[in-house]
């Protein structure tokens, strides 16, 4: 299969705060722009014939023996599955352990007045809920374009993100999959630079 | 009103309720144990989440006296002390890809010592309460410590050596909570198949917010054991 028969078949703009369900055919890339820069894309992954083998962040950590996401990232099911690979990435690395913001959680973090806040949970769930995602299937996500340090000490740091205006990252689908995407609106720290701001997607395959 | 004890061997898997206000101990019954625990809240539907729990904590492992918090914000149990000063949270339980480097084993064959992955033991525990791999979450691996570099990619692998025979962690439940766990080995253990046992201990404990480690940690800890408070009044 050449990339060359590819067409461009997705090119949309999710906005801050809303979100998306691509179905991605295996073979298939999908692109997320971060168009105007250090913002969190809170990301997905199900197997489009079963959702239950959805993406899983610790065993992709474990399995390749890092952190961080990047191209070459395998991510993998809870089932050990591919679901897809990174396959480009001018930002350069991904957090997967941090977690998605709920209102629960900012509450938690930030106090009881971020409680009506919006939230990527919500996000989730509203445009999971056509094909049956809802609050068991939700896993822990990626976040694309965010920078969550961890050292060899024990400590854990949300800091201002190492991407910027028109970095990308690419996914190749390694079988048909699902993306559940929340462009996240988190306003209390600084993965979104303080300033939520739209994202890109676009998709190649037949 | 007095507590129990109950030994789990290695390669094995327990679940068991475990009411709000009891002090759950774990006692590794050999070195290098690895307990993977999951944990469900009051209605079993909301669940043990670890990247909320070490974001809002700040922390790349579990220690004392942490919060574990759920999907819902709501504190699940705390971490009252360890013997070990880091717990596993970044690496999952073991598959049964992982146990393919030793010989084919089955209850035919091995009667009670076959071999089998610490996800097949929880998700056998899950379908006891009606629950399946669909709720399967991060978990903890109790008394594993996993080495993280300063580098790029954040490397890290498994070290072992550090937990020995008699280390233990004690919880204090925060609601009415559901222990699933499985002794089987940790994914990145490359030694001879020998998994460690488990004791586990549960009493009742005693909620002591006023001078209590939990509550005084962070504003965050503090936070979510204020949620998980409401649903108790």
């Amino acid at each position: 299969m050449s990339t060359l028969l590819q067409t461009t078949a997705l090119d949309t703009v999710v906005e801050a705060g809303d979100g998306a369900l691509i179905a991605v055919p295996a073979g298939g890339r999908l692109r997320i722009v971060d168009t105007h820069g250090n913002q969190a894309v809170d990301t997905l992954l199900y197997d489009a014939n079963d959702i239950d083998n959805r993406y899983s962040a610790f065993d992709t950590v474990r399995e390749q023996g890092a952190v961080y996401l990047t191209t070459g990232s395998r991510l993998l099911s809870t089932r050990l599955d591919e679901l897809a690979v990174i396959t480009d990435d001018t930002c350069g690395r991904h957090d997967t352990i941090g977690g998605a913001c709920s209102q629960e959680s900012n509450v938690i973090r930030y106090g009881e007045h971020t409680r009506h806040q919006h939230a990527c949970r919500q996000t989730f769930l509203v445009y999971g809920e056509p094909v049956g995602i809802g609050q068991r299937q939700l896993g822990h996500n990626i976040n694309f374009f965010m920078n969550v340090p961890v050292d060899s000490t024990g400590n854990l740091h949300f800091e201002d993100g190492v991407s910027a205006p028109g970095k990308h990252v690419e996914l190749t689908a390694s079988r048909d999959i699902l993306v559940l995407i929340s462009n996240c609106p988190q306003l209390n720290n600084p993965c979104n630079g303080w300033n939520p701001t739209a994202v890109q997607l676009l998709g190649w395959w037949e | 009103m007095s507590g129990y004890s109950h030994e789990i061997p290695g390669g094995a898997a327990w679940s068991a309720p475990v009411r709000t206000g009891r002090e759950i101990t774990l006692t590794a019954l050999g070195a290098d144990a690895s307990v993977s625990v999951l944990l469900f809240g009051a209605d079993r539907l909301d669940r043990l989440n670890v990247p909320d729990t070490l974001k809002a904590q700040l922390s790349a492992c579990v220690r004392a006296p942490m919060v574990l918090m759920s999907d819902r914000g709501l504190a699940l149990a705390s971490v009252v002390s360890s013997s070990l000063e880091w717990h596993d949270a970044l690496t999952g339980f073991g598959h049964d890809v992982h146990l393919e480097r030793f010989a084919p084993s089955s209850y035919a064959t091995d009667r009670n010592d076959w071999r089998r992955s610490a996800r097949t033991g929880l998700v056998s525990e899950l379908t006891k309460h009606g629950l399946s791999e669909a709720d399967l979450h991060g978990c903890v691996n109790f008394f594993a410590r996993v080495g993280i570099t300063d580098d790029d990619r954040g490397t890290l692998g498994l070290l072992t050596g550090i937990a020995r025979e008699g280390d233990t962690v004690t919880l204090r439940t925060e609601q009415d909570v559901l222990l699933v766990l499985a002794t089987g080995p940790h994914p990145l253990d490359t030694s001879d198949y020998a998994p460690a046992g488990v004791r586990v201990e549960v009493a009742v404990g005693s909620m002591t917010p006023a001078d209590d480690a939990s509550w005084g940690f962070r504003d965050e800890s503090a936070r979510a054991l204020e949620q998980a408070r409401r649903v108790l009044v």
